[in-house]
């Protein structure tokens, strides 16, 4: 269980509108799991309704993680527990560098500072990861991805490049180390180049201590990073889970079939 | 390098004062409640003031009572200028012991990590500077450069003429009712002169200035800055400021001389219990900077729009502000840009937070006079709202009676977005600590301008203030 990630028959509406329509995925430890669809079919929906989006409302189903339901928790206490969303639009937050998001939100999620008595009493700021540490783990991650350190001292998504902005999201899945990663179009908006940096990245987080979701529209992020598990997402549902072959079938016939096959 | 090493010395100093406190001898002088000419008369001759002194209260006592209540602002209507007491020896103003002291400021100072020492100076439990040491260290530095720093109390008795020449011309005691009143009882506050060509390589704090009255309730601080000198000077600290007495009115002048640079900079986080009504003034000669740096956090009540009056060919003039208004606050604060000659130029930024059913305004003027060729204006008013209820108006005014200038605008109003609350959740931020991170990036252009201790205060004061306070 240590690790795992359930969804049962899950069922999310949003504003009203039935989007999740029952859907089933099991991801553990090791894993990499490729979650492929056409536009719109709910691919995204999903990736924000693990994270926990206010948006999205659980009207059936559930999801479990090591063998705990989450969806009574709020979106921190999910990462707190290890699961983690790149996001296909990181939102700009002018003013806050990425360096000091990165060391409260590590800090968080680390649980720096919590043995300090009930939580109300001990001074601000004394919760943080100390700086020398941090900065130390910082600098690795950076050049893991290729990004210059002046980078951390921007501020957080704000005037970044669509390259850049999913070099930072990869970013923070490094410092976070989380147990579940679901990548969400982590590929669009990159140039071959980016591309091969992110995926490298991403790569070199792969272990037996992690499970990944990449969701992508296209199969070219398939090629750098290798998923063991292929599934086709279509109308709020898999309509057909494979291997690897499934991917390049998809390259080779596009999705129209689907259309054909599951109805229009 | 010698900058450096004064910086050193001084922090040095600063640390024994926060921890040389002594609980002041008390003596006692109270004024029966309300407003009279025998308080007007009895506190001037205890402070032994000169004759003219005495006339300039009298005359603004009579002002004072004048004067209509201004109607254009925040409503006023509960303030009882009887029920006020309006003179009181320093330690007489002040809560008397720590256990007077609300609970819940106690609390934040807890929460800020404040020294005890320090806590009770800022609380206002009759603890002042009394480091004669130090005092007479900070004091021969300044006064080999020439430069004056009291009280402006002792001001009146040891430079009765430079006070003379200055109090009262740039904000004349009629200028409003509050500016009236400050004028009839005022007490403490800064005099600071600083002599042709002088820069003052560290910024001057209240903080430093000996039986500082800077929990005055009518402060008085004139600030004059010879040609080509160079002075910052600090008021204010981002620690909830104590006091028994709900109404504060402040008076500020000061004067740029040619080619001269001020800064002065100020926050203010009274309780709020307070109603805060201060008149502050510049005016700058030619090619001189004035820039006013305002915080405003606490208060029930705050009016207040730091002027620079822009008398000389190219001088410049900026007004930087926040405004954070919580449950109950009413922050009605801006800014005024008189543009007098050629080529002036001014920049006002003000930023203001809403919260809960907090309400922020802002109101600001630009006037450019005929004749003021070239001028220039920039005006920049950002809100920030945090809840549905929060509230922000903008009133701004200009008087444009120049063909040949350029004056901007620029006003937004923003809202916390849920997809930056999950966004920062997502990674393990909670609500709090997420809105707070998003408030703290709103007002990062105000807080980088500010002193580290000052900057890293403020950003702890905005997470104390969001804690639980969205959703």
């Amino acid at each position: 269980m240590k690790g795992t990630l359930e969804i049962k028959d899950l069922r999310v509406q949003v504003e009203g509108k039935e989007i999740l329509k029952g859907v089933n995925l099991t991801i553990h430890p090791g894993e990499v799991h490729a979650m492929m669809g056409p536009n719109g079919s709910g691919k995204s929906t999903l990736a924000y309704t693990i994270m926990g989006h206010p948006k999205y409302e659980v009207i059936g189903g559930d999801i479990l993680f090591e063998g705990k339901s989450i969806l009574g928790l709020s979106p921190d206490e999910r990462a707190k527990k290890g699961i983690f969303l790149a996001m296909q639009y990181p939102v700009a937050v002018p003013g806050v560098t990425l360096a000091n998001f990165l060391r409260a939100s590590v800090s968080a999620v680390r649980g720096y500072g919590k043995g300090s008595g009930n939580g109300r009493t001990g001074s601000v700021g004394s919760h943080l990861m100390p700086m020398r540490e941090f900065r130390r783990e910082l600098k690795e991650n950076m050049a893991r991805l290729k990004m210059d350190i002046s980078f951390a001292s921007r501020y957080l998504n704000d005037g970044f490049s669509g390259g850049e902005k999913k070099r930072a999201e990869i970013l923070q899945m490094a410092m976070l180390k989380p147990k579940i990663a679901v990548l969400d179009e982590t590929d669009s908006g990159l140039d071959i180049d980016a591309l091969r940096i992110v995926a490298d990245g991403v790569n070199s987080l792969i272990g037996p201590d992690l499970g990944v979701l990449v969701i992508t529209h296209y199969q070219r992020l398939l090629n750098y990073i290798k998923p063991h598990f292929v599934h086709i997402f279509y109308r709020g549902k898999i309509i057909q889970s494979g291997g690897p072959e499934l991917a390049l079938m998809l390259e080779e016939k596009g999705y129209e079939w689907i259309t054909e096959e599951f109805g229009g | 390098m010698a900058d450096t090493q004064n910086f050193e010395e001084l922090r040095r100093l600063k640390e024994e004062y926060r921890y040389d406190f002594k609980t002041e001898a008390d003596y006692v002088y109270k004024a029966p409640p309300g407003i009279n000419e025998e308080v007007v008369r009895e506190m001037s001759a205890l402070k032994n003031e000169p004759e003219w002194m005495l006339e300039f209260r009298l005359k603004a006592l009579e002002t004072f009572l004048k004067m209509p209540m201004p109607t254009w602002g925040p409503d006023l209507s509960n303030i009882d200028f009887e029920s006020f007491i309006y003179y009181l020896k320093p330690t007489e103003q002040q809560a008397h012991s720590w256990d007077e002291v609300p609970e819940a400021i106690k609390e934040t100072f807890d929460r800020l990590g404040i020294p005890e020492a320090e806590r009770k100076f800022l609380a206002g439990v009759g603890a002042q500077f009394e480091s004669e040491a130090v005092y007479h260290s900070l004091k021969q530095e300044w006064e080999r450069q020439g430069i004056i720093f009291v009280d402006t109390d002792t001001a009146v008795q040891e430079y009765p003429e430079l006070v003379r020449k200055y109090i009262g011309t740039l904000v004349p005691i009629n200028d409003n009712k509050f500016a009236a009143l400050n004028s009839a009882f005022w007490s403490g506050g800064s005099f600071v002169y600083v002599p042709a060509g002088v820069q003052v390589a560290i910024p001057l704090q209240a903080y430093f200035r000996i039986n500082a009255q800077s929990i005055g309730q009518f402060e008085r601080t004139i600030i004059i800055a010879e040609e080509g000198s160079k002075v910052h000077y600090i008021e204010g600290c981002t620690a909830p400021q104590y006091t028994t007495a709900s109404l504060h009115t402040g008076v500020i002048e000061i004067f740029v001389g040619k080619g001269a640079y001020v800064r002065y900079t100020t926050i203010q986080n009274w309780s709020n219990n307070i109603y805060n009504l201060v008149t502050q003034r510049s005016i700058v000669d030619e090619e001189g900077t004035m820039e006013w740096v305002d915080g405003n956090i606490g208060s029930k009540v705050t009016m207040k729009y730091p002027a620079v009056v822009l008398k000389g060919r190219k001088a410049h003039g900026e007004v930087l502000s926040i405004a954070f208004a919580g449950d109950g606050q009413h922050q009605d604060a801006g800014a005024k840009a008189i543009h007098l000659a050629p080529e002036t130029t001014s920049i006002i930024t003000s930023k203001s937070i809403s919260k809960g059913l907090g309400r922020s305004s802002y109101r600001g003027l630009v006037k450019i006079n005929k004749g003021a060729k070239d001028a220039k204006s920039k005006v920049v008013c950002d809100a920030l709202l945090l809840d549905e209820h929060s509230r922000s108006d903008t009133y701004p005014y200009m008087e444009i009676n120049e063909d040949d200038v350029a004056v901007e605008h620029e006003a937004t109003v923003s809202k916390i977005s849920e997809d930056q609350l999950f966004y920062l959740m997502s990674r393990g931020l909670s609500e709090g600590e997420a809105s707070a991170m998003i408030v703290n990036g709103f007002i990062e252009p105000f807080v980088k301008e500010l002193p580290m201790e000052y900057a890293v205060e403020l950003n702890r004061l905005v997470q104390l203030q969001m804690e639980g306070s969205v959703g």
